[in-house]
């Protein structure tokens, strides 16, 4: 063991820090779209709420790593086939997209969930003020829907975070696919899947454990 | 009819395959207080809520100030400034102090700066004996000082209307009369008010009109010694006998 880290010590670190950059672009994004989707699943508007369920169902209906095979090699393919023949996909960029739309359609549930958790009575009241609909929004349901996500939020990138394995099969160079290489080369499997393991689990407790603080301080304003 | 400041045509409201108001039209002039009577299902909440369009109506016609709320033309959140609203769950914004409850609005709307919004919330908790509880939470106020609270609130935008939807039903006993004194003393410095309540002592003793409701129809409209103490239908009566 003491060889593998000795010999593969940087390149298991490099290879941990491009799944910390896939997990945070994706969990950005994810945000982004899990936001968008999520409040059309609230509003009113019926074509809207079609559009987000879609959305949802489709995504949480393809397993992670066809969607990743679909953006990696399907949607190159079909651009250089309408005329663009230089379009490619970077591993990095083909993971992102798959694993943003994949984090994304669970934020949007997460969202939507914590949004009508928040009394009815809480938007007739800003309404009732004289503020819109996105002001009351913004400024009196979601403040108070985030305490409540808070939780599930922090679950969803711990789930994401290990997501990122998944994208192995791209030949994105993350930490489980630098496992690979080092187990091909050493033939050493227990001991290479023992340090990758512990590596992915001292990032997750440590994030756990920054979420259970946010969390405290969050409730503690209550 | 120009000088009213409420006039309700001909309305109607379903909910689903639910006919809640049937035919309803009524006129409110300046300074009246209204009360809406009635059993649970009569619509007179719903009544209520069509007046600020928290309800869309399905048919008929609602003037508010000159303000033809039920088409869609109109920017309702403007003419919502007008009407304050208090619920029987008081609503208050659970993540805001009792001061920023007050002011979110009228600095959001920028009807007020921040500074006199401040200044304004101030006396108006002062007048509802509230000014100690400036920087408290809703969770930390009674029932009663959360619905004073949420008077001020809606006094906050400086309306000339308010709606009070069963203000004192979520109340403890012992809290229903501060938050009906409250009431009184706006009644008596002339706002127009529409108030659905079961409270049959204050429509006695403040309302100038009460109207009582059924089904979903107006079943009996005057002053409160004609609906309380003399009701024509028998309808009213059998209502009364029971809540009296």
């Amino acid at each position: 063991m003491g060889m593998i880290i000795q010999t593969y010590g940087t390149m298991l670190l490099r290879a941990l820090g491009q799944t910390l950059l896939l997990t945070l672009l994706s969990l950005l994004f994810a945000m982004v779209i899990g936001m968008i989707f999520g409040l059309m699943n609230v509003g009113h508007s019926r074509v809207l709420n079609m559009i987000g369920t879609v959305y949802v169902d489709a995504v949480r209906g393809v397993p992670l790593i066809v969607l990743a095979y679909f953006i990696y090699f399907g949607i190159p393919g079909a651009v250089q086939a309408i005329g663009f023949s230089n379009f490619r996909l970077s591993a990095l960029q083909a993971g992102t997209i798959a694993l943003s739309m994949n984090c994304g359609a669970y934020m949007a549930e997460i969202i939507r969930a914590g949004i009508q958790s928040v009394d009815r009575g809480q938007m007739e009241a800003g309404r009732s003020l004289g503020m819109s609909y996105g002001a009351s929004m913004w400024l009196i349901v979601i403040p108070q829907a985030v305490r409540t996500m808070i939780p599930s939020i922090i679950n969803q990138f711990i789930i994401t975070l290990k997501d990122t394995s998944i994208l192995s099969v791209i030949g994105f160079p993350e930490l489980t696919n630098v496992g690979k290489t080092i187990m091909g080369n050493t033939l050493k499997s227990l001991q290479t899947w023992a340090i990758v393991g512990v590596m992915y689990l001292v990032v997750i407790i440590t994030l756990s454990k920054i979420s259970k603080k946010i969390e405290r301080r969050v409730n503690r304003g209550r | 009819m120009a000088d009213n400041k409420i006039s309700v045509r001909n309305l109607k409201k379903n909910f689903g395959s639910l006919e809640v108001l049937k035919d309803i039209s009524l006129d409110v002039s300046e300074g009246e207080v209204v009360v809406l009577l009635g059993p649970s299902g009569s619509g007179k909440s719903t009544l209520l809520r069509c007046l600020n369009q928290l309800e869309k109506v399905t048919s008929g016609q609602i003037v508010i100030d000159g303000h033809d709320v039920t088409d869609r033309h109109t920017d309702i959140n403007k003419v919502r400034e007008n009407i304050g609203m208090v619920f029987q769950h008081f609503n208050l914004f659970n993540h805001l102090t009792v001061l920023k409850n007050m002011t979110l609005a009228p600095v959001h709307l920028k009807t007020l700066s921040k500074a006199e919004a401040a200044q304004k919330a101030m006396q108006l908790l002062e007048r509802v004996g509230l000014a100690d509880k400036a920087e408290a939470y809703p969770s930390q106020l009674s029932g009663g000082q959360k619905q004073r609270v949420a008077i001020a609130r809606a006094l906050e935008m400086n309306p000339d209307i308010m709606l009070f939807d069963e203000p004192t039903s979520a109340l403890d006993p012992e809290m229903v009369g501060e938050v009906l004194a409250v009431m009184k003393e706006l009644a008596r410095e002339g706002m127009t008010m529409v108030v659905v309540t079961h409270e049959i002592g204050f429509a006695r003793e403040v309302a100038s009109r009460v109207i009582f409701m059924e089904g979903g129809y107006i079943v009996e409209d005057g002053t409160p010694q004609q609906v309380i103490d003399h009701p024509k239908e028998a309808r009213t009566a059998d209502f009364l006998s029971k809540v009296l």
